[in-house]
C-alpha cells in the first residue's frame, strides 16, 4: 500500500469526508408494527396515570363562583343599569351570601372575573407606556397612550387606556359578625413591583381629568406599591379572565356562611359583560382545571385503544416486512 | 455594421472604440447599493416583503415592532448582497491582474512596454512563446518563416489541441524590422461572439507591397485568452479590445433556467397570496362590523366617534401586516443554500470521479439539481457519449477488396499488407488520401517519434493507420506535406483546404504532387457527400455494400476518394474560391457553394471502418433509467445503420421479437407524410402492447416533418418511449429539445461535442461528457460528468434526494408560517377582531430565523431511502416524476449527527434566547419564563402537547 492510498484511507475515517460522500452514519427508525403498537402502548400506561393525578389534584380544589352584576343592581334600576352605575350619587352597596360547600384550607385566594371584557382588544394593549410605569414624569414619550395621555398639557400618570380603566369594585368579607382578614398584599408579581413600576412614581394627576374613567389611586403611594393596578395592568389574553383581589388567610369550614359587603362601582352595563367574585383554594398544579387531567386520559386511553387495533391487525394480516412484492409497480404486474 | 481598424494609426481612432480595459464586473463602489438593490427587488417576492416592511413603519397599524420584519429582510438582503459584492470583488481582483500584465505594444513606431489596459484598436502587440494573448489579434508576423504560429485555446474552447494561425498573404514577408512602421486598414464585421468565424479583409497601405484586399478568416487571428505555443515570437494588430473581444461578447449572462419545482413554489405562493388577501379581506370587514358595533360599547376602548378618512382601512391593513407571515420571508434563502450544497455534494461525490482521467463531476448550475429527479425525457448524443470517442481504424475496402473482415483488424490483414508492399497503386492512392487529407499537425517530440495533434478524433485514427501501414505523415512545413512511403519521401503542396462542416459533411484538400505536378483533389466525408457524386460509370454498388456492411457491425465509415484536376480547372475555381472567402456576408454558404462546383466526378478509393467502443455500464445505465420511465432519445449525425447498431447494443432498442422499429423516411413532404401516418398508426395499435416501439428518423424527413407535420410529429413524440434521429444537424438537435419541452416534458439532454452545445444549452437540464472531443459541451451545461454511467447516480441518487429535500424543505416552509398565521388569525376571533399580535416581536422574530429555518437546513441530510435501494428499484423515480413529493406528509426518514444535533440544539436554543430575554427587566418578557418553568402544570402541558403531536 502506497502513502497516497494510506492517506486517502485516513481521509474516509474523518467526519468531513463522510459528510462530502452523504455516508455520516445515520439511525433510521422505521415504525414496523411491532415499534408502533409498544409506542402506543407505552404512551397509554403513562398517560392515564398522569391524567388521573392531574384529574385528581384539580378535584381537591374548592371554587366557589358567584356572579353579583345583574343582582347588585336595585330592582328600581333594572332596567337601565348603565345610569345607576354611571351616577356617583346613588350607593353602590350590594350583600352577597355565598355558602361554603366543602372545607377550604387557607389560603384561600380571592378573584374577581370579568367576562367578555377586550383587555387584549389592540386600541387597548396599545395603549400604555411602560417607560412611564417605571421612571414618571420625567420621562415624556408617553405618545403610545391616546386617547388618555395629557391632563392640562401634563402628562397623566400612569397614562393610557389600561390604568384608566381600572377595576374599582371592593369587597369586604364577613364571617359570623367578624370580618376576615384578607391580605391584599403581595398579590402582584415581585418582578413587576422590583422592576417594572416605579418606587418614586406618584400618580399624582391620575383621573383628575374631565373623563373618568374606572378606579383612583391614592397619590401619596408610589406606583410600586399599587397593586391593584399593577395587577390589572397584566393585560389578560383573552376576553374572560381572573385577577387576583387578595387571599384570605383562615380556614373556612364546611356550612359556613361568608357575607360579602361589595361595592359594585366598575360598568361592565354597557356592554354587558359579566362580573363574578370567585374564592378558591389550590393544589399543586395550580387552581380548578379538569381539562388537563381529561385531556391526558383522553390522548392516553386512545393510543392504548390504537395499539389494540393495531395488534389485531398485525396478527389478522401479516406479511414478512420489507418484501418487494407489495410494491406498487410489482402489484401492477402481478394483476397483469 | 462594420468597423476600419487602421493599423498603427496613434491619433485618430483612439476615442473611438474601447480600450483594452476587462471588466467582469457588474457593479462599481458607487452604483453597488442602488444597482444591486434594484435587482433584488425586481423579483416578486422581494417587493412584497418591502411592502410589508414599509407599512410596519405606520405605528397605528403595526401589530407588533417594525423590527421583526426589518431584521430578517435586512438579513436576507444583506445575505444576497454580500454573496453578490464577494463574487464580484473576485472578479475585479482577477480582471484587475488581465489588465495591469505588461505587454510590448508599439507606440510611435517604438516597441513599449505597457500595461494590458492601454492597448488600443490598431495597436500593433508583440507576444512571445507561452504569452497570453491580451485582446483579439489579427496576425501581420511570426517567428516562423513561413508565417506560421500555434495557439492553444483551451479557455477559449476547451479544445486542448495546438492549432495553427497563419498570417495574411499579404504580410508574408514583411521585414522584422518593417512591421513596426506597417501601415494599412482592416474592414471587419463589429464585434461579435462567434469563435470560429471571422470575415474581414485587409488592405496594406504603400509602401506595403500594394493596395490589394486580402481576406481573412479566423485562421488569421490569435483570439483574446488563447496561448502561443511551440512560437518563439508573433504580433498582430488589435482589432477588438476589452469587452469586445470575442471572448468578451459569448461571456454574456446565461439565461437563468428555473426548475419545476421553482415553479410550484411561486404558484403555491401566489396562491397564498390570494388566501391572504381574502382573509385579510374577511376579517378586515368583520373587524370594521364589530368595531361599530361592539367596540363602541366598550367604553374602556373609548372608540373616537369621528375617525380619520382612512379609518376603513386601518383594520384590514392591520391584518395584512399580521398574515404577512404567511409567506415565509426565508424560503428563498434557504433554498438558495441548501440547492448549493446540493451542488457541492455532486462535486463531492467520490463515486462520480472519472478514475481514468481523475476529473470530478461537476455542477455549473446550482440552482436546478431537484428538477434531475423529474427528468421525463434523456436526449442524447451517440459519440463520445454513448460510445468512448476512441477511434480505432479496424477494416477497409478498397476499390472492392475487403480488408480486415477476417480478423477484425485490418492492420493485421496480409492480404493488406502484402498488398503495401507490393505498392499496390490503389491502395497506396487511398492510404495517401488517409494520410493527408485532414487538418492533423505531425509535431516530432525529442525522442524522434511522431506525434499527431488531431482535432477529429477519427482522422487522428486514419492517420495513424496510415502510419502502421508505413505511409508516415512525416511533416508539414507551411504548404508542403511530406510522406514517407517505403523509404521514399514524397512532397506535395496543399493549395487550397475545404474545410468540413456539418452540413456537407465531407472535407477535400486541393494538392500539388511535387514530383510531377499534377494537381489533385482528396476528399474524404460521409457515404451521401461523396459516393452520389462518383463519375459517370463508377460502379458504387460494392462501396454501398461495404458501407452498409460496417454499418451493421455498428462501425463508423468514411468513403474516400480523389480526382484529378486540370490546371487551368483549378485557376479558375481557386479564383471563384478566394472571392468567396473573403466575401463579409454567408461566407460559409457562400464557400460551400463554391466547394460543391469543385467535389463531382469522384473516383471514389475505398471505404473506411472505424470502430468507436461502447462506453462501461452504457446498457446497464440505459436499462435502469428506462425502469425508472425515462425515455430515451439518441440523436446523432451518424448514419441510420451504425445509429441502430449502436442502439441494439446498448440496451436502447431491444431485438426484433420484442421491439419493433418503424422508420420514417422519404425525400418529398408526400412521403415523408405517408411514412409519418402509417408509423404514427402501428403507435396507436402497439401502444396498449408491452412492446417496445422505437421510430427512427433520418436529418432530412426529420426537417420535413417539423416543418409540415409538425403536429403529428409531436404526437408521435409524445407516443414513443423510445426514437432514434440519425443525421441530425445541431440545430434540428435544439428543435427536437424544443419539441418535447413545448409539451411540457422535462428533458435532459447530454452530449459531449460542439455540435451538442445547442441542445445542451437549450434543454431543461444540460449535461456535458468532458470527454475527448474537448471540453466545449461540458462547459456550455450545467453538469458536466466523465462517463456516461455516471448519469445514473446523477439522476436516481443526488436529483432525487435533491428533489425529496428541497420538497421538504419548502413544504415545511410554508407550513410553519401557515402555522403560526393561523394561531394569530384564531386569536383575532377573540380579540375582537382589531388586529392584536398575541406573539410578542421578539418571540415572532426568533420563531422565523432560529426555531423554524436553521434546523430544517439539515434536512439537506436527510435519505428516505438508502442509495442501494433506489439503484435496484429506480421505479421509485415515478413519484419525483409526477411531483408527488411535493403532496406527501412530512417528515424525516433518518437522523444522523447533524440532524440529532439541530433539533436539540434548537430546544435548548429556545430555553436560552427564552431564559435571556427573561433576564432583561426591560423586556416584556421579563421573569416570565422563570415562572412557566418553576409550574408543574407548564411541564406537565408541554408533555402533553408533545405527546399528542407525535402521536
Amino acid at each position: 500500500m502506497t502513502d497516497t492510498d494510506q492517506e486517502r484511507d485516513r481521509n474516509k475515517e474523518t467526519a468531513f469526508y463522510k459528510f462530502t460522500q452523504q455516508t455520516l452514519p445515520a439511525c433510521k427508525p422505521v415504525l414496523t408494527p411491532a415499534w408502533v403498537i409498544t409506542i402506543f402502548l407505552f404512551t397509554g400506561c403513562i398517560f392515564i396515570p398522569v391524567g388521573l393525578v392531574t384529574l385528581r389534584a384539580s378535584r381537591s380544589v374548592v371554587e366557589i363562583v358567584d356572579r353579583y352584576d345583574a343582582e347588585c343592581v336595585p330592582e328600581s334600576f333594572r332596567i337601565d343599569k348603565v345610569s345607576y352605575v354611571q351616577d356617583d350619587s346613588i350607593p353602590k352597596n350590594c350583600s352577597r351570601f355565598l355558602k361554603v360547600h366543602k372545607y377550604m384550607k387557607a389560603p384561600i385566594y380571592i378573584y374577581y372575573q370579568l367576562d367578555n371584557y377586550y383587555q387584549n382588544h389592540r386600541r387597548y394593549v396599545k395603549s400604555r407606556s411602560d417607560q412611564q410605569l417605571l421612571h414618571g414624569r420625567k420621562y415624556h414619550g408617553t405618545s403610545s397612550c391616546q386617547p388618555v395621555e395629557f391632563n392640562n398639557d401634563h402628562a397623566i400618570v400612569p397614562c393610557g387606556l389600561v390604568a384608566w380603566s381600572l377595576f374599582n369594585d371592593t369587597f369586604k368579607f364577613i364571617r359570623e359578625r367578624a370580618e376576615l382578614k384578607v391580605n391584599r398584599k403581595n398579590i402582584a408579581w415581585k418582578s413587576d413591583r422590583d422592576h417594572k413600576f416605579g418606587k418614586k412614581v406618584y400618580p399624582y394627576n391620575f383621573q383628575n381629568g374631565t373623563l373618568i374613567g374606572g378606579g383612583k389611586l391614592n397619590p401619596r403611594i408610589p406606583l410600586s406599591d399599587q397593586e391593584d393596578l399593577i395587577v390589572w395592568m397584566r393585560i389578560s389574553a383573552l376576553p374572560s379572565f381572573r385577577k387576583l383581589y387578595g387571599r384570605i388567610e383562615e380556614d373556612l369550614d364546611v356550612d359556613d356562611v361568608v357575607v360579602v359587603h361589595l361595592m359594585n362601582n366598575y360598568n361592565t352595563y354597557s356592554f354587558s359583560g359579566k362580573k363574578k367574585l370567585v374564592l378558591s383554594t389550590s393544589s399543586w398544579l395550580g387552581g380548578k382545571n379538569d381539562f388537563l387531567g381529561l385531556a391526558y386520559v383522553f390522548v392516553g386511553s386512545s393510543s392504548l385503544i390504537l395499539a389494540l387495533v393495531f395488534m389485531l391487525l398485525h396478527l389478522r394480516y401479516r406479511r414478512p416486512y420489507g418484501d418487494t412484492i407489495y410494491l406498487p409497480w410489482n402489484r401492477k404486474s402481478l394483476s397483469v | 455594421m462594420k468597423r476600419y481598424v487602421y493599423i498603427n494609426d496613434d491619433e485618430s481612432l483612439q476615442e473611438l472604440y474601447c480600450d483594452n480595459q476587462i471588466s467582469n464586473r457588474k457593479y462599481t463602489v458607487l452604483n453597488f447599493l442602488p444597482k444591486n438593490l434594484w435587482e433584488q427587488f425586481s423579483r416578486f417576492m422581494n417587493q412584497y416583503f418591502l411592502l410589508i416592511a414599509c407599512l410596519q413603519l405606520w405605528s397605528l397599524i403595526t401589530p407588533v415592532n417594525p423590527a421583526s420584519t426589518w431584521g430578517p429582510l435586512i438579513f436576507i438582503f444583506a445575505v444576497s448582497a454580500s454573496k453578490e459584492a464577494w463574487d464580484d470583488y473576485n472578479r475585479y481582483l482577477s480582471d484587475k491582474k488581465a489588465n495591469e500584465k505588461e505587454v510590448w505594444v508599439v507606440r510611435q513606431g517604438i516597441k513599449k512596454h505597457v500595461q494590458a489596459q492601454d492597448i488600443h484598436v490598431g495597436n500593433i502587440v508583440w507576444l512571445r512563446e507561452n504569452d497570453e494573448v491580451p485582446c483579439d489579434l489579427v496576425l501581420i508576423g511570426t517567428s516562423d518563416p513561413q508565417g506560421l504560429c500555434y495557439v492553444e485555446t483551451a479557455a477559449l474552447d476547451g479544445e486542448t489541441d495546438l492549432k495553427t494561425r497563419v498570417i495574411p498573404s499579404a504580410c508574408m514577408g514583411i521585414d522584422f524590422e518593417l512591421l513596426h512602421k506597417i501601415k494599412g486598414v482592416i474592414e471587419c464585421p463589429n464585434p461579435d461572439k462567434d469563435i470560429r468565424r471571422f470575415d474581414a479583409n485587409l488592405r496594406l497601405f504603400p509602401p506595403f507591397i500594394d493596395n490589394d484586399v486580402c481576406p481573412l478568416t479566423i485562421k488569421n487571428t490569435i483570439l483574446q485568452s488563447c496561448y502561443l505555443r511551440n512560437t518563439e515570437w508573433a504580433c498582430g494588430v488589435a482589432v477588438y479590445t476589452g469587452n469586445e473581444t470575442k471572448l468578451g461578447m459569448s461571456r454574456g449572462i446565461p439565461e437563468p433556467k428555473l426548475t419545476a419545482m421553482d415553479a410550484m413554489i411561486d404558484k403555491l405562493t401566489g396562491a397564498i397570496f390570494v388566501f391572504q388577501i381574502v382573509v385579510v379581506m374577511v376579517l378586515g370587514i368583520a373587524g370594521n362590523v364589530w368595531k361599530d358595533t361592539e367596540a363602541r360599547k366598550q367604553w374602556y376602548v373609548l372608540y373616537p366617534y369621528e375617525g380619520p378618512w382612512y379609518e376603513l382601512l386601518v383594520i384590514p391593513l392591520r391584518f395584512e401586516l399580521l398574515c404577512s407571515i404567511m409567506i415565509p420571508i426565508s424560503i428563498k434563502v434557504s433554498l438558495d443554500l441548501v440547492k448549493s450544497l446540493y451542488a457541492k455534494f455532486i462535486d463531492w461525490d467520490n463515486e462520480m470521479i472519472d478514475q481514468e482521467t481523475g476529473i470530478p463531476s461537476h455542477a455549473a448550475n446550482t440552482a436546478i439539481s431537484e428538477d434531475l429527479g423529474q427528468v421525463e425525457y434523456i436526449l442524447t448524443d451517440k459519440t463520445g457519449t454513448l460510445t468512448e470517442n476512441r477511434m480505432i481504424f479496424r477494416r477497409c475496402c478498397i476499390s472492392g477488396i475487403f480488408y480486415g473482415n477476417e480478423s477484425g483488424d485490418a492492420l493485421k490483414d496480409v492480404e493488406l499488407l502484402n498488398a503495401v508492399a507490393g505498392s499496390s497503386p490503389d491502395v497506396v492512392r487511398f492510404l495517401t488520401v488517409m494520410a493527408i487529407c485532414n487538418t492533423v499537425i505531425p509535431v516530432k517530440s525529442k525522442t524522434g517519434a511522431i506525434l499527431y495533434k488531431a482535432q477529429s478524433q477519427d482522422e487522428d485514427a486514419l492517420v495513424n493507420a496510415a502510419a502502421r501501414l508505413h505511409v508516415v505523415y512525416v511533416n508539414k512545413n507551411a504548404n508542403i506535406l511530406e510522406i514517407r512511403f517505403n523509404g521514399s519521401v514524397i512532397q506535395y503542396e496543399v493549395l487550397e483546404t475545404l474545410e468540413f462542416t456539418s452540413d456537407r459533411k465531407r472535407m477535400s484538400v486541393v494538392v500539388k504532387d511535387c514530383q510531377n505536378g499534377k494537381i489533385i483533389l482528396l476528399s474524404k466525408g460521409a457515404d451521401e457527400a461523396i459516393l452520389p457524386y462518383a463519375y459517370a460509370g463508377q460502379q458504387t454498388r460494392t462501396f454501398i455494400e461495404a458501407v452498409e456492411q460496417y454499418a451493421q457491425l455498428g462501425l463508423r465509415t468514411l468513403c474516400l476518394a480523389w480526382r484529378e484536376l486540370k490546371e487551368d480547372e483549378y485557376q479558375e475555381w481557386s479564383l471563384m474560391f478566394k472571392e468567396a472567402s473573403s466575401t463579409l456576408v454567408d461566407r460559409e454558404w457562400r464557400i460551400a457553394e463554391v466547394c460543391q462546383r469543385l467535389e463531382h466526378d469522384f473516383e471514389i478509393l475505398g471505404v473506411t471502418a472505424i470502430e468507436d467502443r461502447l462506453q462501461d455500464g452504457v446498457p446497464e445505465t440505459i436499462e435502469t433509467l428506462r425502469k425508472a420511465g425515462i425515455n430515451f432519445w439518441m440523436l446523432t449525425g451518424d448514419k441510420q445503420n451504425t445509429a441502430i447498431q449502436i442502439a441494439l447494443s446498448c440496451n436502447f432498442i431491444s431485438p426484433e421479437p420484442k421491439g419493433q422499429l418503424l422508420l420514417i423516411d422519404g425525400k418529398t413532404e408526400d412521403e415523408v407524410c405517408r411514412s409519418l401516418e402509417r408509423v404514427l398508426l402501428t403507435m396507436r395499435i402497439t401502444s396498449s402492447e408491452p412492446k417496445d416501439v422505437a421510430f427512427v428518423v433520418d436529418g432530412w424527413a426529420l426537417e420535413i416533418a417539423l416543418k409540415h407535420y409538425r403536429k403529428a410529429f409531436t404526437e408521435l413524440a409524445i407516443l414513443s418511449r423510445t426514437a432514434i434521429c440519425c443525421r441530425v444537424t445541431p440545430s434540428q438537435k435544439a428543435q427536437l429539445v424544443e419539441l418535447l419541452k413545448s409539451c411540457d416534458y422535462r428533458t435532459l439532454a447530454i452530449g459531449d461535442g460542439g455540435n451538442d452545445v445547442r441542445m445542451i444549452q437549450q434543454a431543461d437540464i444540460g449535461v456535458g461528457i468532458s470527454g475527448r472531443e474537448g471540453l466545449q459541451a461540458a462547459r456550455a451545461a450545467d453538469y458536466s460528468i466523465g462517463k456516461f454511467r455516471f448519469l445514473k447516480r446523477l439522476i436516481l441518487v443526488h436529483g432525487r434526494y435533491s428533489y425529496n429535500r428541497t420538497a421538504f424543505l419548502s413544504q415545511y416552509s410554508f407550513y410553519k408560517s401557515l402555522v403560526i398565521c393561523f394561531i394569530q388569525i384564531f386569536f383575532s376571533f377573540i380579540s375582537g377582531v382589531s388586529g392584536t399580535s398575541l406573539f410578542n416581536s421578539v418571540s415572532l422574530m426568533a420563531y422565523n430565523v432560529f426555531y423554524t429555518s436553521v434546523p430544517v437546513l439539515v434536512s439537506v441530510l436527510d435519505k428516505d431511502l438508502s442509495e442501494g435501494t433506489i439503484m435496484q428499484h429506480p421505479q421509485i423515480l415515478f413519484y419525483c416524476q409526477a411531483g408527488r413529493a411535493f403532496v406527501v406528509a412530512l417528515e424525516t426518514n433518518s437522523f444522523t449527527i447533524l440532524q440529532h444535533l439541530a433539533i436539540w440544539g434548537n430546544l435548548v436554543a429556545f430555553y436560552v434566547i427564552n431564559w435571556i430575554f427573561s433576564a432583561v427587566p426591560s423586556s416584556g418578557m421579563y421573569t416570565i419564563m422563570f415562572r412557566l418553568c418553576r409550574q408543574p402544570s407548564y411541564w406537565i402541558t408541554m408533555f402533553l402537547i408533545v405527546a399528542a403531536g407525535m402521536g
